[in-house]
């Protein structure tokens, strides 16, 4: 383990991240994690590391870091301008950097969550099983909180394969600008009232200003889901829920591990990434989809994911 | 005697693409309860299955696509729930001290036209069942509550509940493990820890195990 960056300034909020504490439910604890699982898992691989080490996640306004070392690094997920001593760094490619170089973004062009993988992979706190920062206990990751300026981000033994200018081919890039959620109907779907159905696969939705890594709150439509209240039962990141006031909640990586709310849709998880990439807000729409549309579009993420592996 | 067959019938609702819940009943009961477990438990153990969550009468399963197709998976459900579920080992038994000075109290028993004091001795009697640890880190889901002391939720969630606030709502009971919002009536309070972050596991509680409260005054 050695000293690989310095937090010269934090960003908005930049946290460490890795493939989250699955098991953790057990107890309630949201199972946390990259929000964008497919660009967390390519920039690790883009660096030849395990797909589920940890990295940083970077949201909306990214952190000027200085490197201590050489190292390999890979920037994916949202693009907010990532500069190296002030010139455009590509992205989805192994960039190197040399020890004294400084590493900023300069803004949001698309996305909302951006992740800094090392080669190596981030090495911080563990908290059962996971280095995932969970802010609402503040456990996991950097001492269970963001980044702050003067942290000093550790890094493990880089794999000796591990080569500058590895790149994801364009074509295999998530398209962040298309806010369009694949999404199935949820458990509770019959429940909606026939408008309220329509407007749930229509009608444009904003992400509202409460909104976070646990999930993000609806404004738009009001849906009515008219019934007996439900006892409260597992959830998944995907989930729609329909509390009472007809405002949706998509939950995220964060999320609640139970609840009682009609849950009335369910986000294909091949679109999950692009819901990461949302912020408040931004507009988004579900369009229904089967079963089957969303394993194929999953196969082929996969697959872009395969073509890494050295 | 030939083996008895459950006459539980499993409904299963898709979660997507990678998840199911599979539905054994709707209602509050130790039975359904106990089933889900014994479910949740058998299909931890196949290599398809990510994770499956007891709660109530139902089992929320992560699976993996690429090892397992819904239909294969809802058949192999259906198989493992007419299984008569082994004889249930009794759950731990936590007790559980309350100072009964909750806000809601007064307001409790005027609505159930009980004394205060009624409420506390209706709400200790009963050996309650954890029907599901969710929600927030530690959180458990317990009852059934006393008929006599069954209301709906508030109107008006508070914003802030403190830590350690003794809830009831609907037919349940439970325990506010951390700061956080809430709409429980609050009727009591207990410096036991359900949250337990430096442990693993981290809570307190776990599906199936029984909670005994008991009054302790001022």
């Amino acid at each position: 383990m050695m000293p690989a960056l310095r937090v010269i300034a934090p960003g908005l909020l930049t946290t460490v991240q890795d493939a989250g504490r699955p098991h953790a439910i057990a107890s309630g604890v949201p199972p946390g994690g990259a929000m964008d699982r497919f660009a967390h898992a390519a920039g690790n691989m883009l660096v030849a590391n395990d797909r589920g080490a940890a990295s940083l996640e970077c949201t909306l306004r990214g952190p000027h870091l200085e490197a201590e070392r050489s190292c390999l690094v890979a920037i994916t997920g949202a693009d907010l301008e990532p500069r190296v001593n002030g010139a455009q760094a590509p992205m989805w490619t192994a960039v190197e950097l040399h020890a004294g170089d400084v590493l900023t973004f300069a803004g949001r062009r698309s996305g909302a969550r951006a992740y800094l993988a090392v080669a190596g992979g981030v090495v911080a706190d563990r908290w059962l099983g996971s280095m995932s920062t969970n802010l609402m206990v503040g456990r996991g990751g950097m001492h269970g909180r963001a980044l702050i300026q003067g942290d000093i981000i550790m890094v493990g033994e880089a794999a000796s394969r591990a080569a500058p200018e590895r790149a994801l081919p364009d074509d295999m890039r998530p398209t962040y600008g298309d806010h369009a959620l694949h999404a199935l109907a949820g458990p509770h779907a019959a429940r909606l009232l026939p408008e309220s159905r329509q407007s749930l696969f229509a009608a444009q939705f904003q992400v509202s200003p409460d909104s976070n890594r646990m999930g993000y709150r609806l404004e738009g439509a009001l849906l009515e889901a008219p019934g007996d209240e439900l006892l409260s039962f597992g959830l998944i990141a995907g989930a729609v829920q329909l509390p009472s006031g007809g405002k949706p909640i998509l939950l995220m990586a964060d999320h609640q591990t139970a609840g009682g709310y009609p849950v009335v849709a369910v986000v294909a998880s091949a679109s999950i990434p692009i819901a990461a990439q949302l912020a408040p807000g931004d507009e988004l729409r579900f369009v229904e989809t089967t079963v089957e549309r969303a394993l194929e579009m999953r196969a082929s993420q996969r697959e872009a994911l395969d073509s890494l592996t050295t | 005697m030939p083996p008895q067959r459950s006459s539980v019938r499993v409904r299963v609702h898709p979660l997507g693409d990678t998840a199911l819940v599979a539905e054994l009943g709707s209602r509050l009961d130790t039975a359904l309860n106990t089933r889900a477990i014994a479910l949740a438990a058998a299909l931890q153990k196949r290599r398809d299955v990510r994770r499956a969550m007891a709660g109530h009468g139902m089992v929320t399963v992560q699976f993996d696509p690429e090892q397992v197709s819904l239909d294969a998976l809802t058949a192999a459900i259906r198989r493992l729930a007419t299984r008569r579920p082994p004889v249930e080992e009794p759950g731990r038994l936590h007790r559980i001290p309350v100072v009964y000075d909750g806000p809601d109290l007064e307001e409790v028993a005027r609505k159930r036209g009980l004394t205060p004091s009624e409420v506390v001795d209706i709400h200790v009697r009963p050996i309650y069942r954890v029907f599901l640890v969710g929600f927030v880190p530690g959180w458990a889901y317990m009852g059934p509550l006393a008929d006599e002391l069954v209301l709906p939720r508030r109107a008006t969630p508070r914003t802030q509940v403190p830590a350690g606030s003794v809830a009831i709502a609907g037919q349940e009971t439970g325990i506010y493990p951390l700061v956080s919002p809430g709409g429980w009536h609050l009727i009591g309070r207990t410096s036991v820890r359900l949250f337990l972050p430096d442990s693993d596991p981290p809570s307190l509680f776990r599906t199936g195990d029984r909670v005994k409260f008991f009054a302790l005054t001022g």
